[in-house]
């Protein structure tokens, strides 16, 4: 005995105006503790570092001055600071290369295996994963002079010795590859990755058409359609590695005589050693910048090449 | 209908043989799997030495020659010094409370942040979008100095709260689900409000149980960046009880600075173990997660 | 757009330096990991033939072409071209051109450098392509003067020389289709492989592309071997057409042939738009075949009460008022269910009389008589010369039993018997 129009309908959806307010109150609630936390850890920090910069505050201390631009002309004039930038740009110079071309190379062989892949993959990420300190503390004795392997295999061999970690021309370069050691695994699953979206009828086209070796394919076909790939490896792992810190704080906390003093080591020192807080606002901004510049030039240099 | 079938030039000297193809292959494949190998050695040593001394006594680690296996195991000693001189245990379960904690509050922030700005529309949204894609040049590195005066006036140095609190905004993290979020059908999310459900709830019901893969993925990368975090642990901590595995891996190696390197290799092996062992048996998910926080 | 020729379908006229060459197949086996994906195909593609390979999805064909092309490694057997066994030739060296489904651009090249690849990899040698080394070659630069001026000829020929300067990712379907030829044609092979070149288009430029392949093979003259699962494109393209299931060539000949007689069920089933109707019938007595209890003037070649399947083409029935009849023509009753108008003609939905034997489509190109409305009545007409009779095999029974092209299928059931 019921009859449809006994059934009163209720509508639930929200009327369009009142629709787009919900939106509204909604975005903002969603985004709010987002954007606090944002303010409070970036953008507050950020014009605090900016004040600092201009100042001589030091840590407890009574009063301080306004100092204008002179802790950025102090920087580039003390000799530490400079000496600090020219390692760190030297270990940059040496993880990029050897990361990103090892990394290409073994995801490049490791692309076409079938059965081992899985079995490389795993072995060459492991790094990735460990923690840094305590695999740095590892390589330290494995570097020893008198207990090391490394040595050991050397002094077999008929070589003297070689201070790793206590010479300072060797302490760079032994520190970069540690840093190698660290980031080959995690270019390789990138590199892995941009392999595997090249269409496997690209190589096909190209082997009828006579591309009969592997560096042919390679300089053909691989290496330009992994441009993208390879920019986006070529940013991340340089701003890696001007980032620095903890091999030098564990191994070798910036000696012999600061040979091995990165710039994040000494902003470190300045700041929470020294408590030279304006100063080391300042070198904060200046490597804020350089990361800021390594991104930004290589994104535009790079995008206009790559992209098809 | 059909003429003679001409001449074909086809090399007269054939390129390739039977033989000759198989031998290059071989070849080929001796070449691949030696350099590989020889880069496995290279990335295998240390954890293989790390785990080899630390089972050595004393009087084989610092012996001239060398010999890869051990004579004595020491390794209870070893393990034992390790533990007892320093909390090595404490240190891992402050990582896994730094890291738990950590993740906890950067997905509650960045999941309903990112939604904002990937469906909803409200004044400001072009400008947080900025202000999010400038916070990802920017690392932790540059606000840690401010910070550590602010958490120093607050006299909240030495608590769990100062290592967790700067990374509870992860950038990274709402750029990774917007661009997840962004792809999500609208239709669904229509019909959901059709049937009354609150913004919120189509947040936390509908739309987070199918970002699924893009959440996980984010946790392996928070949880092995901030387990393996040194810098803003060393700057904030200096109460070894509330170290995290690399500030404890530091404390120990001071302690026992140079000598023990049996009891060294012990901690560092349990410090290390724990994300290794997870990246075992997860390692499609750690890969791919790694991947696709990459392909971005 | 299309290349302007006089339509000869016959005649064929070779460029002069064009290699042109037979491709032959004998008895190529495939199995990937056990299961047998071809089965002894044997195949003579004669020179400056354009032979179609057409079938349904997992047929086998795009892996026979491959095998031909050498990108896969066949079982057993072996493949010939021009009379010379290639099998352990790698591709680029059997002198053969592939055009892919996908075309297979090289996204980061220009079209006049995916052209010229072909010529580049063959002329240069290493050291001479690879990007600084290349500077040091003094004979660089002549070769390179050759190659362009053999692209520009392709690609006048196919009237993309305006679009040398572009990359793939800016050009349409059409001209994408247009390059990928033209890096094959520009390598003068002794054979053109397309692996369904047509499928990413649209139907009208399906249609479009049709013919321009079809005088491109006129006017070039070269060995085509096609592979489509389109019965429309093989049919109106091909010299011959061999039509495959399952791993197996079940018939090759003539596309008229194998509309005309077909040489099995699924052959007659797969060419022909609308599909054939097939109609369970019997052998009786007198030798005749036997179709819902009335006889049809059509030899059944086994013994009486066997079971056969009749075709009959859609085409082949015309549609008359309930109970008519034509002298010497036979009858299906039934009831109009549906019609279909296509403009040119309409496609009839009719049931047949008794509901156990179904229905059946017929399709008439004039305009549809006052009597056919749906639901009325029809006597659907049929001569006998225009049934197919088909074993319980599926294979073909018909008096003039002997088509022209065996199949492999054929001459095992003579082996056997």
């Amino acid at each position: 005995m019921t009859s449809a129009a006994a059934i009163p309908y209720v509508a639930q959806a929200p009327h369009p105006d009142r629709q787009r307010m919900i939106e509204r109150v909604a975005g903002i609630g969603f985004a709010f503790p987002a954007f606090l936390l944002l303010l409070l850890t970036n953008v507050v920090p950020l014009l605090v570092l900016l004040y600092l910069s201009f100042t001589d505050f030091k840590l407890g201390a009574l009063e301080s001055h306004f100092l204008g631009l002179d802790n950025f002309r102090k920087a580039l004039g003390d000799p530490v600071f400079r000496r600090s930038l020219a390692n760190t740009f030297v270990y940059v110079a040496i993880v990029l290369p050897g990361a990103v071309g090892l990394g290409l190379l073994v995801a490049v062989l490791l692309h076409k295996r079938k059965r081992t892949r899985s079995f490389y993959e795993v072995i060459y990420f492991l790094p990735v994963t460990s923690t840094l300190i305590a695999m740095a503390t590892v390589w330290q004795f494995i570097l020893h002079p008198r207990l090391g392997p490394v040595n050991g295999v050397l002094r077999a061999m008929g070589f003297d010795a070689i201070p790793f970690l206590s010479e300072p021309a060797y302490v760079l370069p032994t520190l970069a590859a540690i840093g190698i050691w660290q980031l080959v695994g995690f270019n390789m699953v990138l590199f892995l990755a941009g392999l595997s979206a090249i269409p496997r009828d690209l190589y096909e086209a190209a082997e009828i058409d006579g591309c009969r070796s592997g560096i042919d394919r390679f300089v053909t076909i691989t290496w330009p359609l992994l441009g993208p790939t390879t920019m986006f490896v070529i940013v991340t792992t340089s701003i890696t590695a001007f980032k620095v810190f903890d091999t030098v704080a564990v191994m070798t906390r910036g000696g012999p005589m600061g040979s091995s003093e990165v710039l994040l080591y000494a902003i470190y020192l300045e700041g929470y050693q020294y408590f030279h807080m304006g100063y080391a606002a300042a070198l904060t901004l200046i490597f804020l910048a350089f990361v800021l510049l390594f991104s930004i030039l290589q994104t535009f240099v790079l995008e206009r090449r790559v992209h098809y | 209908m059909a003429a003679p079938a001409s001449a074909l030039p086809l090399p007269a000297v054939r390129h390739t043989t039977p033989a000759g193809a198989l031998a290059r292959r071989a070849l080929s494949l001796v070449v691949v799997h030696g350099i590989l190998i020889a880069g496995a050695i290279f990335i295998l040593l240390p954890f293989v030495w790390m785990l080899i001394t630390s089972i050595k006594s004393p009087s084989e680690i610092f012996a001239v020659d060398f010999s890869l296996w051990p004579k004595h195991f020491s390794a209870v000693e070893n393990y034992g010094r390790a533990l007892s001189k320093v909390p090595l245990l404490r240190f891992a379960l402050n990582g896994v409370i730094v890291c738990a904690g950590i993740l906890l509050v950067q997905v509650l922030v960045a999941v309903p942040c990112a939604y904002a700005l990937a469906k909803l529309r409200f004044p400001g949204r072009a400008a947080l979008l900025a202000l999010v894609l400038m916070g990802l040049c920017i690392p932790i590195q540059v606000p840690a100095l401010p910070l550590y005066m602010g958490l120093a006036e607050l006299g909240l140095l030495n608590t769990y709260f100062a290592i967790m609190m700067p990374f509870f905004l992860s950038v990274f993290a709402i750029f990774l689900f917007r661009q997840f979020f962004k792809s999500y059908p609208d239709e669904i999310i229509h019909a959901a409000r059709l049937d009354g459900m609150s913004e919120f709830e189509i947040v936390w019901v509908i739309v987070v149980p199918s970002a699924w893969p893009a959440i996980a993925a984010f946790a392996v990368f928070s949880i092995v960046a901030h387990w393996n975090d040194l810098y803003w642990p060393l700057i904030v901590i200096s109460d070894t009880n509330l170290a995290t595995p690399p500030l404890g891996m530091m404390f120990f190696a001071d302690a026992e600075t140079g000598s023990n390197y049996g009891a060294l290799t012990a901690a560092a092996t349990v410090l290390t173990a724990p994300l290794v062992i997870a990246f075992l048996i997860a390692r499609r998910r750690f890969i791919d997660g790694i991947t696709m926080t990459g392909i971005k | 757009m299309s290349i302007r020729m006089p339509c000869v379908a016959k005649c064929r006229r070779r460029s002069n330096d064009n290699e042109v060459a037979s491709v032959t197949l004998q008895s190529i086996g495939k199995s990937f990991a056990g299961v047998p994906v071809l089965r002894d195909i044997s195949l003579d593609v004669a020179d400056g033939e354009f032979l179609t390979l057409v079938g349904a999805s997992g047929c086998g064909k795009s892996t026979l072409i491959r095998i031909i092309a050498g990108l896969e490694p066949q079982s057993t057997g072996s493949v010939l071209i021009g009379g010379v066994p290639v099998d352990h030739l790698r591709p680029h060296e059997r002198h053969v051109a592939m055009v892919f489904q996908s075309y297979a651009l090289y996204p980061h090249m220009k079209v006049f450098a995916n052209i010229a690849l072909p010529l580049v990899m063959s002329r240069l040698r290493l050291a001479e392509r690879l990007p600084l080394l290349r500077l040091l070659s003094p004979r660089r630069r002549k070769v390179m003067a050759g190659i362009a001026d053999e692209v520009h000829a392709v690609a006048k020929q196919l009237q993309i020389d305006g679009l040398l300067d572009r990359r793939p990712s800016q050009l349409s379907g059409g001209q994408r289709q247009r390059v990928a030829l033209g890096r094959a044609m520009v390598r003068q092979p002794a054979a053109f492989l397309m692996d369904e070149p047509l499928s990413n288009l649209d139907a009208k430029l399906r249609v479009h592309m049709r013919s321009e392949l079809a005088e491109l093979h006129a006017r070039i003259g070269t060995t085509f071997v096609y592979v489509t699962h389109d019965q429309v494109e093989a049919m109106t393209m091909s010299d011959r057409v061999a039509m495959m299931d399952n791993g197996e060539i079940l018939q090759l000949g003539r596309p008229g042939d194998l509309y005309a007689r077909p040489a099995n069920v699924r052959v007659a089933q797969f060419i022909g738009t609308p599909a054939i109707n097939l109609l369970p019938a019997k052998a009786n007595t007198d030798g005749l075949v036997e179709l819902f209890g009335q006889q049809v003037s059509v030899r059944a070649g086994r013994s009486p009460g066997s079971a056969l399947t009749l075709g009959i083409r859609p085409e082949s029935l015309t549609p008359a008022p309930a109970g008519t009849a034509r002298p010497g023509m036979h009858v299906l009753a039934g009831r109009l269910r549906r019609s279909e108008n296509l403009g040119a003609g309409h496609i009839l939905h009719v049931d047949l009389a008794a509901p156990a034997h179904g229905s059946v489509t017929c399709a008439v190109a004039a305009p549809l008589e006052a009597f056919a409305c749906d639901g009325s009545e029809l006597a659907l007409q049929f001569a006998p010369a225009a049934c197919h009779v088909f074993d319980a095999d599926g294979e073909r029974m018909n008096d003039d039993n002997a088509p022209p092209f065996a199949t492999i299928a054929q001459s095992r059931a003579r082996a056997l018997t």
